[in-house]
């Protein structure tokens, strides 16, 4: 298993994306640990009282010859209300990097659909960067409720063609990802997706009933992390295990879903 | 020089620092963060004589200063672990104690008997105060009889080190450690989690799958530490401390009230260095204030 770091890292610049949405970059005076697509941190946010536990955030880019990596936080709560709005230059401390990582398509010449919703898209960013690096061009479905609920549109279409939804119909066709026409016109043969968990099933059942390679990305409550305290479970054909530690990715064929 | 060195009967800890069931999985998890032989010694997860999957998610609740959780003993079985786990984990430096839990005392019984036989193994932690699971766990520890009972029969077969872990879902704690104090237990540790809920008023419905939940984290350490204090002046054998305990200040706080070993819970999971740092703020205390043992201050609450 990959090796975890107890660190304090650098805030290096705070994008805040609309009211809602920051995108945090973090650097460090040495080398960060390596990281791949899918993994997470858990940070220890400072100065919220309501916050006692980390909070896991999902890994949206990591640039190694720049030694960063970004976050994408969405304000739900005290704790990633506060932590949105840390300054440039200040120190967080964090456990990372954590969990596993999405797999690579089998074959290089396929074109994998990502599926992104809400705050899901933030390892997709990610996922599509390094899928770049692998000579493959991904085709990212992202979703929201309304067009400001978009991030980062013009990050992801450095790596790859993006088709959108939102349920207000403000930008992209209006609805849900899953009634996106494109999911009728073109064929995949491997989809990755992160999202509301609702979201993702009915991806999974589209998955299933195209007999498609697809991989989730869950996000249940957890306390640790790290798979000690065995509070983040997710009931799979082999019982519960800790979505911290055998996940945060999943092939659908693992879950009773 | 100072000597942190502390007895649980057979036991013995190269300092008063161990860490609690449930949250330090099998120890391997933290050797990422820590040198585990910095450490007195480690309780690993409950486990019972036959696999459990635990409570269904949602498990876990966090609270003002505090987590309720639901795991309700999750774990491979007594086999698995010995047959898997303790090959990995027995050459520690450090002492590793299981925590045992069962549903009837004929379980305590079976799952204590296969660890006997376990050279590395020095000591058991009997879990008889679990709140998560429907039978068994707290059913035990909330009653003098069925405490002594349980307590009794596994005396009976295991000749090392027992301590009994306690709830503190009871009236009077120190009533339930002298019944199993009596019975034999070399030790009592409390506290276990206090019996707690969270309700999401918007769906108006329980956060955890299973309405309740055990209760830990700072916002319980008054309590506990109370209770430690109550205990310390009822029963002869060591007490070994928990509940919400984050810092070395904290634990201090334990060791006055009288208990000769602590716990460290929660804390594993905001801090996974929190152990050694304790271990280390401890001795810093203790030089601090002239003393040249750490067992020269168990107890020594000046009332």
């Amino acid at each position: 298993m990959k090796k975890k770091h107890l660190i304090e890292v650098t805030v290096k610049e705070n994008l805040q994306l609309n009211e809602d949405y920051a995108q945090i970059i973090f650097t460090s005076s040495d080398p960060l640990p390596e990281m791949f697509p899918g993994q997470f941190v858990e940070v220890k946010i400072e100065g919220s009282t309501s916050t006692f536990l980390r909070r896991p955030f999902s890994i949206n880019f990591y640039d190694k010859e720049k030694n960063e990596f970004w976050l994408l936080i969405h304000c739900v709560g005290n704790g990633t209300r506060t932590f949105s709005q840390i300054k440039p230059g200040a120190n967080a401390n964090m456990i990372l990097p954590l969990g596993n990582t999405f797999s690579l398509p089998i074959n290089s010449q396929t074109s994998p659909l990502l599926i992104g919703g809400g705050c899901g898209v933030a390892p997709l960013l990610f996922w599509g960067a390094y899928l770049q690096t692998h000579n493959i061009r991904p085709n990212f479905l992202l979703g929201a409720r309304s067009k400001k609920d978009l991030l980062q549109l013009n990050e992801f279409k450095k790596y790859g063609d993006i088709y959108l939804t939102t349920e207000d119909g403000s930008i992209g066709e209006k609805g849900y990802v899953i009634q996106h026409s494109i999911l009728q016109s073109a064929d995949f043969n491997h989809v990755y997706t992160c999202g509301p968990k609702p979201m993702m099933m009915a991806v999974a059942h589209y998955a299933k009933s195209k007999n498609i390679f697809c991989e989730v990305s869950l996000e249940n409550t957890m306390a640790c992390g790290f798979g000690v305290c065995l509070c983040c479970v997710e009931n799979t054909h082999e019982g519960h295990v800790c979505v911290c530690k055998e996940g945060p990715v999943f092939n659908i064929e693992k879950l009773l879903w | 020089m100072v000597n942190l060195n502390v007895n649980i009967n057979q036991l013995n800890l190269k300092n008063p620092v161990m860490t609690a069931s449930g949250t330090f999985g099998y120890g391997k998890e933290f050797t990422d963060f820590f040198d585990l032989s910095r450490i007195g010694g480690i309780i690993v997860k409950g486990t019972t004589i036959l696999k459990r999957e635990g409570n269904p998610y949602p498990r876990m609740a966090e609270t003002p200063s505090g987590m309720l959780n639901a795991v309700g003993l999750q774990n491979k079985g007594v086999d698995y672990f010995i047959s898997q786990i303790y090959p990995q984990i027995k050459n520690y430096a450090t002492n590793i104690i299981i925590n045992v839990s069962g549903s009837t005392v004929e379980e305590y019984i079976a799952c204590t008997e296969k660890l006997i036989g376990l050279e590395k193994i020095p000591a058991i932690e009997l879990n008889i105060s679990c709140p998560n699971v429907k039978e068994g766990g707290m059913a035990f520890g909330t009653s003098t009889r069925t405490a002594a009972e349980v307590v009794k029969a596994v005396r009976k077969i295991y000749p090392k080190t027992l301590i009994v872990k306690l709830s503190p879902n009871v009236t009077d704690i120190t009533e339930i450690a002298k019944a199993v104090e009596n019975e034999g237990a070399d030790s009592v540790s409390l506290v276990n989690t206090f019996l707690g809920m969270a309700i999401d008023s918007e769906c108006k419905r329980p956060v955890l799958s299973t309405v309740t939940g055990g209760l830990s984290g700072p916002c319980i350490k008054p309590i506990a530490l109370r209770m430690v204090w109550q205990t310390y002046q009822s029963v002869k054998i060591p007490i070994i401390g928990l509940g919400g305990i984050m810092d070395a200040k904290d634990a201090i706080e334990f060791i006055l009230a009288g208990a000769t070993a602590i716990q460290i819970g929660t804390a594993n999971f905001i801090d996974p260095t929190t152990p050694e740092k304790i271990a280390k703020g401890i001795e810093e205390y203790l030089i601090r204030h002239n003393y040249t043992s750490v067992k020269q201050i168990i107890g020594g609450l000046e009332t």
